[in-house]
């Protein structure tokens, strides 16, 4: 029996995860290994190196770099604040000296005897790294950051866009093949984690905007509605930091596409239940794919047919390309030879079975697992 | 090692890659140097593996099952030197993993300096995020914000001809060090800078890098305007590359230990055996290389070497980008059926976003290649847009010059001096039809005159490309024989005729005989010389066409051979379109029936 190595997005019920909650320059931790965080607990702060301001003093005092220094009426290190007098020239004869004062309110950091040029430091930025999901904090890394842990519900959309957010799942669509229309959202949904099922248009992503959702987990999306809503053509899939007012998570792709029946059920069993979901998306070396996570009581963490990896016989698949995409299909066949495609390049293929008898042979490369439990 | 007086009988060669390791091996045979096999396997710089060599013992054992010979030892290391039928005498490689060398570039005027250090990076093979210099209009607040959200895993700095500022190559590197910028990969080591400016300017760098940097200096890249100085500057990129960068990528420090000279970066490879080729058969060359990600072009025009890196023009990562930057119209020109434009938005995301799948059907080829054409044609305009004389420089003018007001910094590429033009990446590489390839490179590139085209068959660019630093007979004749799939000779003439008047008429001396071939205009045709053959030709064109010996000037001379052939191209330069809808599918429906493009549609 053969059988290949294929990726495939994440759906279970039962799944363990760990998200590093870290800073960008060391700073300080405020919680400890144990702790029991939710999405919104500040776990580490930082305080960035201000930003620089700079400042041409020869140019303005109107000498030599080199004379820069015997002007100076504050020296590198000591505070200053915007518009304090920083240097003055001697004039002539004492007279029409000319003063530069401070253009912000900071630190004098450095002046340069060869560019005359003074670089002052404003007050530091503060940065917080928050929890994101409810959880325990499993690890934590001196100075830097923490790890969170929870087990529940895990599914991985394919594309998204939106930063980190959390809220109550809400069903707006019972049938993952029904398209969410605009009348289905209303104010009370502000603030919360909304499923749909095949479509979202542009209008009803405006309206979930509009009411102040936290976030749209969708089957498909238009490409030209995603290039209005954002107002540019997304030309690279790396994505998380758009402010557009609400993260969305597509499960299936581009086009209107039905939602897998598995994950809407899922996610639909959890109505009612915070989740936390991120937009983030980035296809290349390191891929990470946007998430909605839901930590619920779970005993034991399954095993599912993503986690392997392997296709074979059996396996439950999706087509990803064209002709049939979309469409969920059995294996029933992995010839290990390569064979011709229409476009007459020689590939590997496989055999599926759809879900009404029909038989189709396609290239290796244009399915993906569908995730069920081992 | 060298080739030194024994001679070197077997060589092995890797390229990681960010997701393969790619191994060959090449032999010394009754017939020269030959690529014996080649193998891969995945890259192994992540978990769980966290270790380069893993990949290349993969590869390389792949290597050795395939030419039954040994090459690991039971240690897990490769042999070397060869002993009897195991090992080999030299093992080189190029590396990309990890994100490759991502470079940030600073000198004082944009047009001069700054573009002196951006050329010098990019021939080392880096991929530059940036370009800060004292005019680029932004404020120095925004410059040092740029700087540190980058983190670039070096920088290098110029700035000021020798004897010239040094006030503002001081000002930049107190930018930069205000800035404090932060390595990609590593919090442990320091930021490897390299200076290359006004040597008058180095004591200031010093005083404002050294205590904040790993400062190092070298000649100044561009000495005085009339002349640029890349070698130093380039050279020290690659040994802080291997020293500093890749250092901190795992088990980099294993891999260093095994090669017998310095780990080069993939493209600055590539780089090389581009300049080989070009010096050893004194050609003008162009290459080309169409990835998921980027697009690489590399040219040696007039002894010049130039190569531009387009981030996100790709077939996979970044196809949706192509469509971003070109335009549907664009695209479209090139595709030989109606379809609807939201359908064709959502099929190119969802490429964007499952970029491993394949086109299973003709049509899906077809919008995958046409898509291409403009990747590449992109490509084209930004190299050619770099590719420039030095500017800046001091010009004696004679009275027809000063009427036509040419400034300095004219590009550097001339598609009539173009003599080879090599494409490589998966949509050229393993097009089904080789006339694909030659066709999608032709209707980007707009060769004029005659231009030997050929693809690269399993990219292995690379890999000669370290050789050919250290063995060029090795390098130049693996590339020829094995490297190169000859796809033949473009014939392509420039300018018009009255009337419908042909554009030129070809006389070739053909295996079956001599034939006479009218060049129309709007033609497309070919005719089939095989690979290895050569057909002596007369080409004499009409009045005001130039074939490359000036306008109505006949030529003499022998064409090349290859899979696809002869291609006569009459469609014009730049290449005449139709606009009219039915007229534009006619058109490209009639040119690839002529070439034999693609299979017939089925119903």
């Amino acid at each position: 029996m053969g059988h290949a190595y294929t990726p495939g997005l994440k759906v279970s019920a039962a799944a363990e995860f760990v998200r590093a909650r870290i800073l960008p320059i060391h700073g300080e931790v405020l919680v400890k290994q144990g702790d029991q965080v939710e999405p919104e607990t500040v776990v580490a702060r930082a305080l960035l190196p201000g930003n620089v301001v700079t400042q041409h003093l020869s140019k303005e005092l109107g000498m030599a770099a080199s004379d820069v220094a015997e002007m100076m009426l504050v020296k590198a290190g000591d505070e200053v604040s915007r518009d304090q007098p920083v240097a003055r020239s001697k004039g002539i004869f004492g007279m029409m000296k000319q003063t530069v004062v401070a253009p912000t309110t900071g630190v004098l950091e450095s002046v340069s005897a060869v560019s005359g040029q003074a670089i002052y430091r404003e007050e530091p930025i503060p940065v917080e790294v928050k929890a994101y999901i409810s959880g325990v904090v499993s690890e934590v890394t001196e100075d830097l950051g923490v790890a969170v842990s929870a087990r529940g519900t895990m599914v991985q959309g394919i594309f998204g866009i939106g930063p980190e957010v959390s809220g109550q799942v809400v069903v707006l669509v019972d049938d993952p093949t029904r398209p969410v229309t605009v009348s289905d959202i209303s104010p009370e949904h502000k603030g919360k984690v909304l499923l749909g099922g095949s479509l979202a248009d542009l209008a009803t992503m405006r309206r979930a905007i509009e009411v102040d959702a936290a976030a749209l987990i969708i089957g498909g999306i238009d490409a030209t509605d995603l290039k209005t809503l954002l107002g540019y053509d997304l030309g690279v899939a790396i994505t998380g930091t758009e402010t557009i007012g609400l993260t969305i998570v597509v499960t299936e792709g581009f086009g209107q596409l039905d939602m897998s029946a598995r994950t809407h059920k899922l996610l639909s069993s959890a109505a009612g239940a915070v989740a936390s979901v991120s937009g983030a998306t980035q296809i290349r070396a390191g891929v990470m794919r946007p998430e909605i996570l839901i930590p619920q009581d779970v005993e034991a963490v399954e095993e599912t047919a993503v986690d392997t990896g392997l296709l074979a016989v059996d396996s439950s698949i999706r087509i990803i390309r064209d002709p049939h995409f979309g469409a969920l299909g059995k294996v029933v066949d992995l010839p290990p030879e390569l064979q011709p495609l229409e476009t007459e390049a020689s590939v590997r293929i496989l055999t599926v079975t759809l879900p009404d008898g029909q038989r189709v042979t396609l290239p290796r490369a244009n399915v993906e697992l569908v995730d069920e439990s081992l | 090692m060298s080739a030194g007086d024994t001679p070197v009988r077997t060589i092995l060669a890797t390229d990681c890659g960010s997701t393969t390791t790619k191994a060959i091996l090449i032999e010394l045979t009754d017939d020269g140097y030959r690529l014996r096999v080649r193998g891969e396997a995945p890259t192994t710089v992540e978990a769980p593996f966290d270790d380069v060599t893993v990949g290349v013992i993969n590869a390389v054992t792949e290597v050795a099952e395939l030419a039954g010979r040994t090459l690991v030892d039971e240690n897990g290391r490769i042999i070397m030197p060869a002993q009897g039928d195991a090992g080999v005498d030299m093992y080189l490689s190029t590396s990309s993993a990890g994100g490759g060398l991502q470079m940030l570039v600073a000198g004082v005027v944009r047009s001069m300096t700054a573009e002196s250090a951006e050329r010098a990076a990019l021939g080392a093979g880096a991929i530059v995020m940036d370009v800060l210099s004292s005019n680029d209009k932004r404020k120095p607040h925004e410059q040092i914000s740029r700087i540190r959200h980058l983190r670039p895993d070096m920088i290098l700095l110029s700035g000021g001809v020798d004897g010239g500022t040094t006030s503002h190559v001081a000002e930049l590197a107190e930018l930069i060090a205000a800035a404090d910028p932060r390595p990609r990969l590593g919090a442990s080591y320091r930021l490897p800078v390299v200076f290359a400016g006004n040597k008058d300017a180095a004591d200031a760098v010093g005083q404002a890098l050294s205590s904040k940097s790993e400062l190092s200096v070298v000649d100044n890249l561009r000495p005085t305007l009339d002349e640029e100085n890349l070698g130093p500057a380039r050279d020290q990129v690659h040994e802080l590359f291997m020293e500093h960068v890749m250092a901190q990528a795992p088990g980099y420090d294993k891999l260093k230990s095994w090669t017998s000279a310095p780990v080069m970066p993939t493209p600055g490879a590539v780089g090389e055996i581009i300049q080989t080729i070009a010096r050893e058969k004194k050609l003008s060359v162009m290459g080309v290389d169409i990835g998921g990600a980027t697009t690489d072009v590399f040219s040696v025009f007039q002894g010049a070497f130039n190569r531009t890196v387009s981030a996100n023009l790709g077939m996979s990562y970044s196809i949706s980008n192509v469509l971003a930057s070109t335009g549907l119209e664009n695209v479209l020109r090139w595709v030989p059926f109606d379809i609807d434009e939201s359908e064709l938005r959502n099929r190119i995301k969802n490429k964007m976003v499952r970029p491993t799948t394949i086109p299973s059907r003709l049509r899906d080829l077809q919008v995958e290649q046409a898509i291409a054409r403009e990747a590449l044609r992109l490509s084209l305009v930004q190299h050619k847009n770099f590719a420039t004389e030095l500017k800046g420089v001091r010009q004696a003018r004679d009275i027809s010059e000063a009427f036509t007001q040419k400034g300095s910094g004219h590009s550097l590429v001339d598609m009539m001096a173009l003599d080879l033009l090599v494409g490589s990446g998966g949509v050229l590489s393993h097009a089904p039809r080789r006339v694909q390839a030659a066709l999608m490179l032709i209707d980007s590139f707009e060769p004029t005159g005659l231009t030997r085209l050929a693809v690269d068959s399993i990219f292995m660019m690379p890999q000669l490309g370290v050789l050919a630093t250290v063995h060029a007979e090795a390098a130049t004749q693996v590339f020829e024989r094995d490297c190169l799939v000859p796809l033949g000779t473009c014939v392509a003439p420039v300018g018009s005729t009255r009337g419908g008047a042909p554009l030129a008429s070809v006389t070739l001396d053909l295996p079956g005989g001599q034939q006479v071939f009218s060049i129309e205009r709007g033609s497309l045709q070919r005719i089939e010389l095989p690979t290895g053959a050569r057909a002596h030709c007369r080409i004499e064109p009409a009045r005001k066409v130039d074939i490359g010996a000036g306008p109505g000037a006949a030529l003499d001379t022998e064409l090349e051979g290859g899979e696809v052939g002869i291609l006569l191209d009459g469609r014009g330069r730049p290449l005449e379109i139709p606009d009219s809808p039915s007229e534009r599918v006619a058109a490209i429906e009639r040119w690839s029936s002529n070439l034999d493009l693609y299979p017939s549609t089925p119903d």
